[in-house]
């Protein structure tokens, strides 16, 4: 007869760059029931956000995260923009767009260095990580800061990109494209690490749609959603087009991050091409009245603010969905059946952040 | 600004959901407002961009019923608010008992608002100074 036990998975593992624990529940090595344990690392950040005037909450709300910490500024800044009818100049949306495609590559690098990592093939981690840098350090020319930019405000951006940086960016991108030429052959066609991607983890289309998966883990299993087709900032004047695959497995997973980093050099290109002359932000006065659900494309998904402002600077609410909250619904359906050998590139694949989620 | 929103009544809220999961839509999450006397409970659902939400006001002291046995993405949201608002959340598909985000000794419901004062926070407890400690 088969016994069964339950397992902590976290929340301190190797694998996990961010405390959760999975409490697993196992025959032999199989796992029947899987659940998350949160609550490691809350720092009650939507009540502090209620407490700092709507203006201060944009230099906290970029310190959600520490990995997409741009995006965390422009989604607050387009929802309160949104409230107060503040219409950002055009260069602000291509600014803004540039900045984010460039997180979206050193996060989905940054994730995927960490997958290699987890299946045990080292050098690809590191690899992967040395080119990391070299956006990173596009991130300090333009910024100042590698990952915390501080470059969004409300009604555009703090800082241009001048025409002699704009060519640094373009051929510092042309160079981490050829060295990712010749590292991702051997995440994407490598016999052993297709042994521990191909089939592991699936979510089938309906159960993610189901499950309400976001980002790369929904578009891995064969759903078109990714916001960036909504047309904020200047998505809309960049031909945007959305990487899909069907298998739902940790292969596609990967395979749709990968196909991703190239979707955003070229849409970093676009931009720097396309960037029109004018200013980079308009004054915003007043204080934001009404309430909106703020929605922008996060490396990780769809990220989701609601701002409910009261006319005064102080905000009457402000809430955060992470879509690895999304997805962790999503995780636990991947968990069950699989092999508990499996659980560290199941959980990484989902490409967990763990502060953003639980704020 | 927040548009298609249908304010609806606790009794109907199964209905609304199951005709929303009916009609395709995709739970996104929730949201819960501290109003004094009451909860704002916001629904949020997408369907292709498209966003509809559900509101309810909920009276202080009664039992929110879950849609987590509708759609099982709101399970966490759900044990969320029980934890960080202190609403009852009756038949959760999985129950945290107020223990999925806080743990032992955290405050009792720390995103309800204080209540109305001279601005001193009731629920911060501020440790009486060890033995022998001077004053400064």
């Amino acid at each position: 007869m088969i016994r069964r036990n339950t397992i902590p998975f976290g929340p301190q593992h190797p694998v996990l760059p961010e405390p959760i624990q999975l409490r697993l529940v196992m025959e032999d090595e199989k796992i029947v029931e899987a659940l998350p344990a949160v609550g490691y690392v809350h720092r009650g950040l939507e009540k502090i956000a209620e407490k700092k005037d709507y203006i201060q909450d944009v230099y906290l709300v970029e310190r959600i995260c520490g990995i997409c910490s741009f995006m965390h500024s422009q989604n607050y800044c387009q929802g309160i923009e949104s409230l107060m009818n503040v219409s950002v100049p055009d260069r602000a949306r291509y600014l803004r767009v540039v900045w984010a495609e460039l997180h979206r590559i050193h996060s989905h690098l940054l994730i995927l260095g960490l997958a290699a990592d987890a299946f045990g093939f080292e050098n690809l981690f590191m690899r992967l990580w040395q080119i990391r840098e070299i956006i990173l350090d596009i991130m300090e020319k333009t910024a100042g800061g590698r990952v915390i930019l501080g470059v969004c405000t409300l009604g555009g951006v703090k800082r241009d990109i001048p025409p002699a940086l704009q060519d640094e960016i373009l051929r510092q991108l042309d160079e981490a494209e050829r060295q990712l030429s010749d590292v991702l052959p051997a995440l994407v066609n490598d016999y052993s690490v297709k042994q521990r991607l191909v089939g592991i983890g699936v979510l089938p289309k309906d159960k993610a749609y189901e499950l309400g998966a976001v980002g790369p883990v929904a578009r891995a299993s064969g759903l078109a959603m990714d916001l960036r087709e909504t047309c904020y900032a200047a998505y809309g004047d960049l031909d945007f087009k959305m990487v899909t695959e069907t298998a739902g497995d940790c292969y596609a997973r990967t395979l749709v991050r990968v196909k991703e980093l190239h979707t955003s050099a070229e849409l970093v290109r676009k931009a720097l091409k396309r960037m029109p002359e004018g200013p980079l932000s308009v004054p915003v006065k007043g204080n934001p009245t009404g309430e909106v659900l703020a929605r922008i494309e996060q490396p990780r998904g769809e990220l989701n603010f609601y701002i409910k402002g009261n006319a005064t600077r102080n905000l009457e609410r402000f809430r955060v969905r992470t879509p690895t909250f999304a997805n962790l619904p999503a995780l636990l359906h991947m968990l069950t059946g699989c092999q508990l050998a499996d659980v560290p590139v199941i959980a990484i694949c989902i490409d967990p952040c763990i502060s953003c989620t639980e704020r | 600004m927040l548009t298609d929103v249908k304010e609806i009544e606790i009794e109907h809220l199964h209905k609304e959901v199951w005709q929303l999961k009916r009609d395709g839509y995709r739970f996104v999450t929730m949201t819960c407002t501290d109003l004094g006397d009451a909860h704002d409970i916001l629904y949020h659902f997408d369907l292709h961009y498209a966003l509809k939400h559900l509101r309810l006001k909920l009276p202080r002291g009664t039992a929110l019923p879950s849609i987590s046995s509708q759609f099982f993405a709101a399970v966490l949201v759900e044990n969320e608010m029980q934890d960080l608002f202190g609403i009852e959340v009756s038949g959760l598909a999985v129950d945290f008992k107020g223990r999925f985000m806080l743990s032992d000794g955290a405050p009792v419901a720390p995103l309800n608002k204080a209540p109305i004062g001279i601005g001193l926070d009731v629920r911060v407890k501020t440790p009486a100074p060890a033995e022998g400690v001077a004053q400064s």
